[in-house]
C-alpha cells in the first residue's frame, strides 16, 4: 500500500467555500468520497466525514506545475522526491512535472521508472517526469522517446541548456511529434551568455557583474518557433523572461505555429535591481530582468501569449549559494512562494480575477502538456487546493519544507496563502 | 568619520567621506616623504592583505601603509594557501578573522567577493579590487593626485580611455569623480564599453579624440591580451592606432593636462612610451599617493572601529 494512503481515505466535506467548479464559480460545499468528488454545491451532509470549514476561502482545482527540479536521483542534498513533493503540496500543487537534469540524467526508461516509483512512495501528489531530448543532455543523440513515453514521460526537455545544434532541435521536434510528446525548449544561447551572471543593463554595469543580454534568450526562442512551425510540431518554451521573447511568441502564435510558453513567478515580481549586495539567492537562469520586462510579461500573460505559470522550482543547498556570485548555483526554491507571489502581483493588484489566475496555474499548464487537468466536477479525482485570499504572511525560508532554502523573497510579505492541499482525496498539506 | 565599517566601493561612499579621506591623506603624505616614516596610528592593530590575484602596487602599498603606522601587516596569497586546496572564501575569511585581524584587505577576481566577506567576519573589510566592480582606493589615489596637481576636482573634465567594460578602476573613478563635481567621459571601442554606463553619471563615446579634446586629465586603462583573443578587438596594433593614448591625440587635451594610468602599463598598446614618460605624466606620483591614501583609510577605519566597539 502506498505511503500517502496508509491512513484509510475518509470522506472529506469542505463547507461553505467559494468553489471554482468546472461549470462556474459557486458558493457551497464539496463532498469527497473514495478519493473522488462526490458532490458540489449547496449544503452537503456526510456522517463521519472530516469537515473543513472553508467560509471565506477559495476552493480550487489542484495547482499544476509543469516545470520543477526534484533533484533525485543524484542531488539528494539539494532535494529529494519526498521533500520536493511535500514542498509542492505546501505550495498548493497536486501535480508536478520534474525536469531531466538529474544524475544520472533522466534519458532512459529505467530512470523514469525510478522517479515514478519514488513518487508513489512519497504519496498521492502526481509526479510526472519530463525526459531528456538528447542522451546525457549533450545535444547530440536523441533519447528513446517512444519507450520513455510508454513508461510515463509526459514531455521531453534538455532544460538547463538549449539543444545547441539547430538541426538536432529540428529532428527532435519532428521525432517527438510521432509519440505525441511536446518538446520543451530552454532558450539560451551559450555563446551570447558568455559568462553572464545577471541581466545585462544598468545594474550589471553598476554592480560590475558580467551581464547576459536578452538576445541570448530571444534568438533561441525565435529559432525554435521557426523550427516548430517548419515541422508543425509542438514546442513549449520554458521560463520566458523578456519582453522581446514574449513578443516573438506572440507573433509566432499569430502566424499559427504550434507554440506555447510559460513564465515563472519570480519574473513577475523580482527585478535585476535585487542583485545589489551580491546575494546569490537572486541568481537564477534566465536572470531577473527589468521592470519593463516584468510589466510586459504580465501583459503577455493577460493576453494569452504566455499560456501558464510554472515555478522552475530549483532547490539548492546553502553551500551552493553561500559563495561568490560567480561561483553560486543558479535557481530559486519556488514551490512554497509561487502561488502567493502570483496572487500578490496579479490578483491583489486587480490585474487578474482569481479565476484567470487559477487557469494559469492549473487548467492551462495541464492543457499545454496534454495531461489530465484537475477539475472540480462530480466524479473527478479529488485534487483540490484551498486558499485564504485575505491572509498575509512573511516568507521565512527556515520554514520551507523543501531542502532548498534558496529564495530572494525572504522577509517579503505576500498576500494569499494555501491552507489545505488535497491530492487524490487525501489531505497532503494542512496549513495553520 | 566614515558611515560604514567597511570600504567596499565608492558607489555608496558620500562626497563628505571622500573629502575627509583625501584631507587625511595629505597629512599622511608628509609622513611618507619625511625621513621618519613612523607614526603610532596603527600600534597594536593587525591588518591582513588577502590576495586572490597577483598585484605589485596595491598589496605592497597597503602593507607599507600599515607598517609606516606601526601596525602588524600580514599577507595571504591564495595561490600558496589552503584556497589552493579548495577552501571556500567564507571559510578562509573566518579563519583569518579569528586570528585577531582588525582589517582585511581583499583582492578577488569576482565582483562582490568583499561584500560577501564583510557579511561573514568581524574585521573591517577593504575592497582592494573585486572583479569588474570597484577598486575604491585606486580611485581615491587618482582623485588625490588630481587635487594635488590641479588644485581641486570640481569642474575638471576627466577622460578615461580603454577597456571600460572590464575596469573596476573606471567604475570607482566614475562614482568618485562625479560625486566630487568633475565631469567624466569614458571612451573606448564599443565592444569594451558597458551598457547603460551613462546612468552612472558619465558620458560615453567610441571616439577617443572627442573624449580627450579639452580634457584636464586623461587616464589610460590597461588592455588585457586575452580580450583580443575573445574577439573584442582585432589586434593590439589596431587598438593602439584608433584608441591608444598617443602624442598626437594628447595634443587635443588642455595644455598641461595630466596623464594618468593605474598600472601596470602596456607600452605601445593603450599608451605610447612617449606619453607615459612625458612631463605631464603623473603615473609614478600616483603610486606614492596610493600609500598616503591607504594610510588615511586604515587610520580612519581603525579609529572608527574603536569608537564603534567601545
Amino acid at each position: 500500500m502506498m505511503k500517502g494512503t496508509i491512513n484509510p481515505v475518509s470522506n472529506i466535506l469542505i463547507k461553505g467555500g467559494r468553489v471554482l467548479a468546472s461549470g462556474g464559480t459557486t458558493e457551497g460545499d464539496v463532498l469527497i468520497a473514495g478519493g473522488r468528488i462526490e458532490a458540489i454545491g449547496g449544503e452537503q451532509r456526510a456522517d463521519g466525514a472530516d469537515v473543513i470549514q472553508a467560509a471565506g476561502l477559495w476552493v480550487v482545482p489542484g495547482l499544476v506545475d509543469i516545470h520543477c527540479h526534484l533533484r533525485e536521483p543524484g542531488f539528494e542534498h539539494k532535494e529529494d522526491i519526498a521533500s520536493g513533493v511535500a514542498a509542492a503540496a505546501k505550495g498548493g500543487f497536486t501535480t508536478v512535472c520534474c525536469m531531466a537534469n538529474t544524475n544520472p540524467v533522466n534519458d532512459n526508461a529505467v530512470v523514469t521508472e525510478f522517479i515514478k516509483r519514488r513518487a508513489e512512495e512519497a504519496g498521492p501528489v502526481r509526479v510526472l517526469p519530463v525526459a531528456a531530448v538528447t542522451k546525457g543532455l549533450m545535444g547530440e543523440e536523441l533519447t528513446e522517446m517512444g519507450e520513455l513515453r510508454e513508461v510515463g514521460a509526459v514531455a521531453v526537455s534538455d532544460d538547463g541548456k538549449s539543444v545547441r545544434n539547430a538541426q538536432r532541435m529540428r529532428l527532435a521536434l519532428s521525432y517527438a511529434k510521432c509519440f505525441g510528446l511536446v518538446v520543451i525548449s530552454h532558450p539560451e544561447d551559450e555563446d551570447l551568455v558568455d559568462g553572464g551572471l545577471m541581466n545585462e543593463g544598468y545594474w550589471s554595469t553598476a554592480l560590475g557583474l558580467p551581464g547576459t543580454t536578452r538576445a541570448a534568450e530571444e534568438t533561441i526562442i525565435a529559432r525554435d518557433c521557426m523550427l516548430a512551425a517548419l515541422e508543425n510540431a509542438r514546442l513549449h518554451v520554458a521560463h520566458v523572461s523578456t519582453a522581446g521573447g514574449a513578443e516573438i511568441i506572440r507573433q509566432a502564435k499569430r502566424a499559427g505555429a504550434p507554440v506555447t510558453c510559460e513564465t515563472a513567478p519570480h519574473y513577475l515580481y523580482a527585478t535585476d535591481e535585487w542583485a545589489q549586495g551580491y546575494d546569490a539567492n537572486t541568481k537564477v537562469n534566465p536572470p531577473l530582468r527589468t521592470v519593463g520586462d516584468r510589466d510586459a510579461l504580465i501583459e503577455a500573460l493577460k493576453d494569452g501569449t504566455i499560456d501558464c505559470i510554472a515555478t522552475d522550482h530549483a532547490p539548492h543547498h546553502l553551500d551552493d549559494k553561500n559563495v561568490e556570485y560567480a561561483l553560486a548555483a543558479s535557481g530559486i526554491s519556488g514551490f512554497e512562494t509561487a502561488f502567493s507571489i502570483c496572487w500578490t502581483v496579479l490578483v491583489k493588484s486587480g490585474r487578474f480575477t482569481p479565476e484567470q489566475l487559477f487557469d494559469k496555474l492549473s487548467l492551462s499548464p495541464a492543457r499545454v502538456l496534454g495531461i489530465d487537468a484537475p477539475a472540480l466536477e462530480v466524479g473527478s479525482r479529488a485534487d483540490i487546493t484551498i486558499i485564504d485570499p485575505e491572509a498575509e504572511w512573511t516568507v521565512d525560508p527556515s520554514k520551507f519544507l523543501s531542502r532548498g532554502k534558496n529564495t530572494p523573497f525572504a522577509g517579503r510579505t505576500l498576500s494569499g496563502e494555501v491552507k489545505r492541499t488535497i491530492a487524490g482525496g487525501v489531505v497532503v498539506y494542512r496549513g495553520e | 568619520m566614515l558611515s560604514s565599517k567597511h570600504m567596499l566601493g565608492l558607489r555608496n561612499t558620500s562626497t563628505g567621506e571622500i573629502q575627509e579621506i583625501l584631507d587625511t591623506a595629505e597629512l599622511m603624505k608628509i609622513v611618507i616623504t619625511s625621513n621618519n616614516k613612523k607614526t603610532p596610528h596603527l600600534q597594536g592593530r593587525s591588518i591582513m592583505t588577502v590576495f586572490y590575484e597577483n598585484s605589485t602596487r596595491t598589496r605592497l602599498s597597503f602593507e607599507l601603509a600599515c607598517k609606516y603606522m606601526s601596525g602588524t601587516a600580514s599577507n595571504m596569497a591564495a595561490s600558496s594557501s589552503s584556497v589552493a586546496k579548495g577552501e571556500s572564501l567564507i571559510d578562509t575569511a573566518r579563519t583569518l578573522d579569528v586570528m585577531g585581524t582588525d582589517i582585511m584587505i581583499l583582492r578577488h577576481p569576482m565582483s562582490g567577493a568583499p561584500h560577501i566577506m564583510a557579511r561573514n567576519v568581524n574585521a573591517a573589510v577593504i575592497n582592494a579590487g573585486d572583479g569588474t566592480n570597484e577598486h575604491p582606493t585606486q580611485a581615491l589615489l587618482d582623485m588625490y593626485t588630481m587635487r594635488e596637481k590641479l588644485g581641486g576636482i570640481k569642474g575638471l573634465r576627466v577622460a578615461i580611455v580603454g577597456d571600460i567594460r572590464h575596469s573596476r578602476v573606471a567604475r570607482s573613478n566614475v562614482y568618485g569623480l562625479t560625486k566630487m563635481g568633475a565631469s567624466v567621459v569614458a571612451a573606448g571601442p564599443p565592444t569594451l564599453l558597458p551598457p547603460e554606463m551613462e546612468a552612472l553619471g558619465c558620458s560615453l563615446t567610441d571616439r577617443v579624440d572627442d573624449a580627450i579634446r579639452g580634457a584636464d586629465v586623461v587616464m589610460g586603462l590597461r588592455i588585457q591580451l586575452e580580450r583580443q583573443k575573445k574577439g573584442l578587438f582585432p589586434s593590439m596594433r589596431e587598438y593602439h592606432r584608433y584608441f591608444g593614448l598617443t602624442e598626437e591625440r594628447m595634443a587635443l587635451a588642455r595644455d598641461g593636462a595630466l596623464v594618468m594610468h593605474p598600472g601596470p602599463v602596456n607600452r605601445g598598446v593603450e599608451i605610447s612610451t612617449e606619453v607615459a614618460d612625458s612631463k605631464e605624466s603623473v603615473i609614478n606620483e600616483q603610486v606614492t599617493n596610493g600609500v598616503a591614501v591607504r594610510m588615511a583609510l586604515l587610520f580612519m577605519l581603525t579609529r572608527q572601529r574603536t569608537e564603534v566597539d567601545l
